[in-house]
């Protein structure tokens, strides 16, 4: 399974997910088009203008640390993040991006060599593409190849359905047959 | 091998008798919690075509944040719950002005020694002070768990803190746990299991257990997690036998494992402050020079007990809070206010000048309730931080303390520790 896009560096650690998606929306019942306006609202405010679909972030230690609120993860989904690859996630948006079928990656040398690459900590839009090979667990950067550890077999299994919606509705209907 | 609490609470609820760290297990809950998110829940619910949810008397859901609704969006999204408890028969829903999830959850005997609480709610690792497990989850895990009954873990590693000492006069649980996070940082427990003990543990009482716990959280924690004891067999007593429930007290085996141990004596330690914008960003309050407030805010599931309001009370009586302050309470149930009434706390604050309120989360997420103006600090009781966490992002600060430093500081206008 393979995924190509633009990359944008958010050169800080710890983005919680109140910079992701505020507090103040979480509670009231949004579309797909409007969580994807919110996205990074209070980090990047132009973020969700400039974004392209499959486009990929590329980020550092802790990403989406905080609340358990999924719009951090959907926000970015629905904007038209294919993956984001980071030094490390919060459990929880870990979690809810495999159950959002939203590709997270933990790859600490991919970051630490495109960091190199942008001055100011803070949201850079770049206008060079990677590739990341998620059932051979590798990243294709400017020619160089990183790796990163295969996501456990259930994550997968919960990746492919397509999120854990469809794979809990698969499991339902096995068990009804 | 021994085994860590948490290694112990998964293989039971996993049905079996040891499990290994890094292995996956799935694992059905005593209790699943939930709060207003409940209907963003139930949406998902929805679209996974399930018959009925798995089984009513296990789902748990509380009213607390957005309450009483500030608007008509909010409003609806509370009508929408109440239309689902009713349709699914959910046997333990607490609607608004009940209290805030986490304290309501263990005061109605939800939370048994042994078991898993996973709650759709970043906190819910607070039920860690009855020895249970609380495992945070995302919502559509939430709708997922209301279907099967289940999910999967991955058995974290666990870090062990052994806290001695006396703590000094002045100086709580919410020093102690600010302390430990900016020793090890907000990402410092990031998928693991955080087990509390040592003397200065044990003689916490169980609300002081509940400050340590939910706190963990913001370690990045899985679970945070003390030990069945004395304290709390007395505390469940009058409640769980209500319930009519059996529980299994656990703890860690003597050469159980750990990831990390970190032994802190804690008699010198002072009164902490975690400064904008992250709750890592520890320090201690004497080096806070005439930092002005704005709002000082005390409640929430850290510090909205019983506990807290007498501390303050005491601190605040026959006195009052400096001019340009206002200082919110919001007690964490109506339980702890109807006790904080029936012993004359509310009044001692009412009179120094409080705005108390009802009972449920108020300004902690931003929603409504006390939200910051522009350039204005807080000084609160709450858990996060984070920049724009109270509704405003241009140039507020909020700062995190205990209950005594929220009451100095809002006497003083200033942050302080002292009277
Ligand atoms: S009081 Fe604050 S931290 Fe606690 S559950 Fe409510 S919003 Fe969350």
């Amino acid at each position: 399974m393979k995924l190509e896009g633009r990359v944008w560096i958010f050169k800080d650690n710890d983005i919680n997910t109140d910079l992701i998606y505020p507090g103040k929306y979480t509670y009231e019942p949004l579309s797909h088009i409007e969580q994807a306006a919110h996205a990074m609202e209070d980090y990047s405010p132009n973020f969700s203008q400039e974004i392209k679909k499959h486009d990929i972030i590329v980020t550092g230690d802790n990403f989406g640390c905080g609340s358990s609120r999924e719009q951090a993860v959907t926000c970015l989904k629905y904007a038209g993040i294919d993956a984001i690859i980071a030094s490390s996630f919060a459990r929880l948006f870990y979690r809810n991006a495999i159950n959002s079928a939203l590709a997270v990656v933990e790859c600490p040398q991919l970051v630490e060599s495109l960091f190199e690459k942008v001055e100011k900590a803070d949201s850079t839009r770049t206008d060079f593409s990677l590739t990341i090979d998620l059932t051979k667990g590798t990243i294709i950067s400017e020619s160089r190849k990183f790796s990163f550890p295969p996501w456990d077999e259930q994550a997968m299994e919960i990746f492919k359905s397509g999120g854990l919606v469809e794979f809990t509705k698969q499991k339902l209907s096995g068990q009804q047959s | 091998m021994g085994q860590t609490i948490i290694e112990k609470i998964l293989a039971r609820a996993a049905g079996r008798s040891q499990v290994q760290k890094g292995e996956i297990v799935f694992c059905t809950p005593h209790r699943i919690l939930s709060h207003d998110n409940s209907a963003a829940i139930s949406k998902i619910f929805k679209q996974i075509h399930a018959p009925a949810v798995w089984d009513p008397e296990r789902i748990f859901i509380a009213l607390d944040h957005a309450v009483p609704p500030p608007d008509e969006r909010k409003a609806l999204n509370h009508k929408i719950i109440r239309e689902f408890v009713q349709k699914h028969n959910i046997k333990h829903f607490y609607d608004c002005g009940t209290g805030i999830c986490h304290q309501v959850l263990p005061e109605n005997g939800h939370v048994l020694p042994g078991t898993i609480i996973f709650g759709s709610d970043s906190h819910t690792t607070t039920h860690g002070a009855f020895g249970a497990a609380g495992i945070p989850i995302g919502r559509t895990e939430t709708a997922s768990v209301w279907a099967i009954g289940k999910t999967w873990l991955k058995v974290p590693e666990t870090l062990k803190f052994v806290l001695t000492g006396n703590l000094k006069q002045g100086v709580y649980a919410k020093d102690v746990i600010l302390f430990l996070i900016g020793q090890i940082g907000a990402s410092g427990a990031n998928y693991k299991s955080v087990e509390f003990s040592g003397d200065t543990v044990i003689r916490m009482s169980i609300s002081e257990r509940m400050t340590l716990c939910n706190l963990s959280a913001e370690m990045g924690a899985k679970a945070g997690i003390v030990a069945f004891d004395e304290t709390t067999r007395n505390w469940l007593d009058n409640r769980v036998l209500h319930v009519h429930e059996d529980y299994e007290p656990l703890s860690a085996d003597d050469d159980a494992e750990y990831k990390e141990i970190y032994d802190f004596n804690l008699e010198e330690l002072g009164p902490q402050v975690a400064c904008p914008h992250k709750v890592d960003n520890v320090v201690p309050v004497k080096n806070l020079l005439h930092t002005k407030i704005d709002v000082a805010f005390l409640g929430t599931c850290t510090n909205g007990r019983l506990d807290d309001l007498k501390i303050a009370a005491e601190i605040m009586e026959g006195k009052n809070v400096a001019p340009h302050v206002r200082f919110l309470v919001y007690p964490a149930s109506k339980k702890v206010l109807q006790d904080a009434l029936r012993l004359g706390y509310i009044e001692k604050l009412v009179m120094a000048g409080a705005q108390v309120a009802v009972p449920s989360c108020g300004p902690c997420l931003g929603a409504y309730g006390g939200i910051l103006a522009p350039e204005e600090n807080c000084i609160s009781s709450a858990n996060r931080n984070f920049k724009g966490r109270m509704g405003c992002k241009q140039d507020t600060g909020i700062y995190l303390a205990s209950p005594a430093t929220v009451a100095h500081s809002a006497l003083a206008g200033h942050i302080t520790a002292e009277a």
